[in-house]
C-alpha cells in the first residue's frame, strides 16, 4: 500500500493510469459481483415449475423452508434438518481447524528455526500439495481409508486385526480429508509469524531458568498468535463450504452445507432454496471474517504486527 | 531436566522436544497419500488397492480413451484461454491499482479476493444461475469465463510483487528522454514485469487445470473437463485408470508450480 502511494505521488509519466485497471474491474463486477447478487435475488424468488431456474415472483418460502416443514395440508412444523446440517458443517470445520493447528505449530516452528536456504526448500515442500488438484488429494483418501486399503491391509495383514475397520464413508474420513485439504493454509501463516520471531527471546527465557514447555507456552505461542488467527480463518472458511470431502469420503451419510446446496441445483431442483442456503453460508462466512478480523486487530495491537500482513 | 542453562548453545536452544519428529510425520502425511495414488497407478489388478504386479496398461488404456482425450482437450483449451485473459486483465489491474484512489483500490481488492475467500460452491452456483439467466450456453466457453475470474488473483500477485520491486526512476528516465506512454510500457514496463507475468500465467494455468467444482456446475453436456471426468470415474467404478490419470495431472501441477517458483526466485 505504501508503495502504491509513493508511486502515485511521484506521478511520473509512463506508469499508466487507473484506466488500465478498468477492464479487470468490469470483468470482476460481471463475473464475481453479479453472480453473488443473483444468488441473493434468487433466494427471494419462487421455485420454477420444472425446478430449473426460478419463477420471478417474490417469496420468502426458501427462508421459511430453512426452519419449517410444510405438509401438503398446509400445516407448519419446526424442522431442524437444515439447522442440523449447518451445525454439523460448523463442527466439522472447527475440528478441522483445531487439528490443523495442532499439527502446524510444531512443523511451522521447526521450519522457522532452520537455516535460511533449508527454510525456503521446506516451505516450498509445504506449498506443493496446495497446487495439486483438490479432487485428487481427496481421492487419495478413498484409496487409503478403503477396507482393503494400505492401513487396513497392514492391520489385518500383520494379524493385529481380524476384520478391517470401516473408515471410509464415515465422519472421521470427512474430517481427515478436510484436514489434508487445508493443512498448508495453517502451516504457512504460522510459519510467517514464527519466522519473524526473535529466538533470542527464547534463549533469554532459558537463561532465566524457564523450562522448555514454559518457553513454548509463554514466549513462542503468544508470538505466533497472529499466524494462528490467520490460519484459523484460512482453514475454517473453506472447510465450512467444502463439497468434495463429504461427497467422496463421507459417503452421503455426512452431508455438509455445500452438498445440500449442490443437490438443490441438481437432483432436488429447487434453485431458490439452494440460493437461500448459499446466502446463509455467505452470512456465516462474513461473520467469521469480522470476528477474526477484530481478534487480529486486538492481537496486532498487543503484538505490533498484523496477521494479514504476514500472509501477503 | 528442562533447565536449559547448561544445555548446548545456538540451534539446540531453538529446538523443542519432539518437534522434529512431528515435522517429519506431518511431511509424511502431506506426501504419502499422493505417493499411494501414484504407486497404485502401476497396479496390474483391476482392484486398485490389491496389488498384483507392475504394469503400464492403465496409462495405455487411459491415453487411448476417446472421452478422456476430449476431456483433456477441453481442459487445455479452458486453461489456455483463461490464462491469457486473466493475465491481460491482471496486468491492467496491477498497473491501474497503483493509480487508483483509496476507495477504488479497496473495492478492487475485495472483488479480486472474493473468489478466494468465499466458498467455491456459492461462486459456482451463482455463476450457473447468472449464465442461465442471461441464456449463456453452458459448456467450455462458460467454464472459461468463470475460470478467468478466479485466476485473476493468482496471476496478479507475482506481477504485483514484481511491479513493486521496480525502481520508479526508470520510468522517469524514459519519459525524460522523450518516450511516450505506450513506448515506455512496451520497452520498459513489460520487459521488467516479464518474469512476474510468466510466473503468474503458470499459476493461473494450474488453478484452471485443477478446478473441479466450478467446471462441474458449468460443464453442461459437452463441456466435461478432465477433473469432471475423473470425478465421474471415481463415482462409477474405481480402477487404477483413475490413478493413472491423477498421476499425470499431479505431475503437470508439480512441474508447472516448480517452474513458476524458479522464475520468481531467480529474478529477485
Amino acid at each position: 500500500m505504501a508503495g502504491g502511494r509513493t508511486a502515485r505521488r511521484r506521478g511520473a509519466a509512463g506508469q499508466g493510469s487507473w484506466w488500465a485497471g478498468s477492464p479487470g474491474l468490469l470483468y470482476l463486477i460481471g463475473l464475481v459481483l453479479a453472480p453473488l447478487v443473483i444468488v441473493l435475488v434468487y433466494s427471494f424468488l419462487s421455485r420454477a415449475k420444472l425446478g430449473v431456474g426460478v419463477k420471478w415472483v417474490f417469496s420468502l418460502q426458501s427462508y421459511v423452508d430453512l426452519f419449517y416443514f410444510e405438509s401438503l395440508a398446509g400445516g407448519r412444523t419446526f424442522d431442524p434438518t437444515y439447522l442440523q446440517i449447518f451445525w454439523t458443517s460448523f463442527v466439522y470445520a472447527l475440528i478441522t481447524a483445531l487439528v490443523c493447528l495442532l499439527l502446524s505449530i510444531p512443523i511451522a516452528t521447526w521450519i522457522a528455526t532452520r537455516p535460511a536456504h533449508v527454510r525456503m526448500a521446506l516451505i516450498f515442500l509445504v506449498t506443493i500439495p496446495f497446487w495439486t488438484s483438490l479432487l485428487i488429494r481427496t481421492y487419495a483418501f478413498v484409496i487409503i481409508l478403503n477396507d482393503n486399503g494400505p492401513i487396513n491391509g497392514a492391520l489385518t495383514g500383520t494379524g493385529l486385526l481380524a476384520e478391517p475397520i470401516p473408515m471410509l464413508y464415515t465422519p472421521f474420513a470427512t474430517v481427515v480429508g478436510l484436514v489434508y485439504a487445508f493443512l498448508p493454509f495453517m502451516i504457512l501463516p504460522i510459519y510467517a509469524s514464527a519466522e519473524r520471531f526473535d529466538f533470542r527471546l527464547a534463549e533469554a527465557a532459558y537463561d532465566l531458568g524457564a523450562a522448555r514447555w514454559t518457553v513454548l507456552r509463554r514466549i513462542v505461542l503468544p508470538a505466533v498468535r497472529p499466524g494462528i488467527i490467520a490460519g484459523m480463518v484460512l482453514v475454517f472458511i473453506p472447510a465450512l463450504g467444502s463439497y468434495l470431502a463429504p461427497e467422496l469420503l463421507g459417503g452421503g451419510k455426512t452431508s455438509m452445507i455445500a452438498n445440500v446446496i449442490a443437490a438443490q441445483f441438481g437432483a432436488s431442483r429447487n434453485w431458490p432454496f439452494g440460493a437461500a442456503l448459499s446466502v446463509m453460508v455467505l452470512v456465516i462466512t462474513l461473520l467469521v471474517l469480522v470476528v477474526f478480523a477484530a481478534l487480529a486487530r486486538r492481537v496486532s495491537r498487543t503484538n505490533g504486527r498484523s496477521s494479514w500482513e504476514a500472509l501477503l | 531436566m528442562s533447565r536449559s542453562r547448561t544445555r548446548g548453545t545456538g540451534e539446540a536452544l531453538k529446538d523443542f522436544p519432539t518437534f522434529r519428529l512431528m515435522s517429519i510425520l506431518v511431511f509424511a502425511f502431506l506426501y504419502l497419500p499422493l505417493l499411494f495414488v501414484v504407486g497404485y497407478s502401476f497396479n496390474e489388478n483391476r482392484v486398485v488397492t490389491v496389488w498384483k504386479g507392475f504394469s503400464l496398461q492403465w496409462y495405455a488404456e487411459v491415453l487411448g480413451n476417446n472421452d478422456i482425450q476430449r476431456a483433456l482437450m477441453n481442459s487445455l483449451r479452458v486453461a489456455t484461454v483463461a490464462t491469457i485473459l486473466s493475465v491481460l486483465l491482471a496486468l491492467g489491474l496491477a498497473i491501474g491499482l497503483l493509480r487508483m484512489a483509496r476507495a477504488g483500490r479497496t473495492f478492487a481488492w475485495a472483488l479480486i479476493g472474493a473468489p478466494l475467500v468465499l466458498p467455491e460452491i456459492v461462486f459456482a452456483i451463482g455463476t450457473l444461475a447468472f449464465f442461465v439467466q442471461l441464456r449463456v450456453p453452458l459448456g467450455v466457453n462458460a467454464i472459461t469465463l468463470a475460470h478467468t475470474a478466479f485466476c485473476i488473483p493468482f496471476a496478479l500477485l507475482p506481477i504485483r510483487a514484481r511491479l513493486r520491486s521496480v525502481d520508479l526512476a526508470v520510468y522517469e528516465a524514459a519519459a525524460d528522454l522523450g518516450a511516450n506512454e505506450w513506448r515506455v510500457f512496451r520497452r520498459i514496463t513489460l520487459p521488467l514485469l516479464a518474469p512476474g507475468v510468466l510466473a503468474g500465467a503458470l499459476l493461473a494455468f494450474i488453478i484452471s487445470l485443477d478446478d473441479f467444482i466450478v467446471s462441474y456446475f458449468l460443464a453442461g453436456p459437452g463441456g466435461t473437463t478432465l477433473p469432471v471426468y475423473i470425478f465421474g470415474m471415481i463415482r462409477n467404478a474405481i480402477t487404477p485408470g483413475v490413478n493413472a490419470l491423477s498421476t499425470l495431472l499431479l505431475l503437470a501441477s508439480v512441474l508447472i508450480v516448480s517452474v513458476s517458483y524458479a522464475i520468481t526466485r531467480r529474478k529477485r
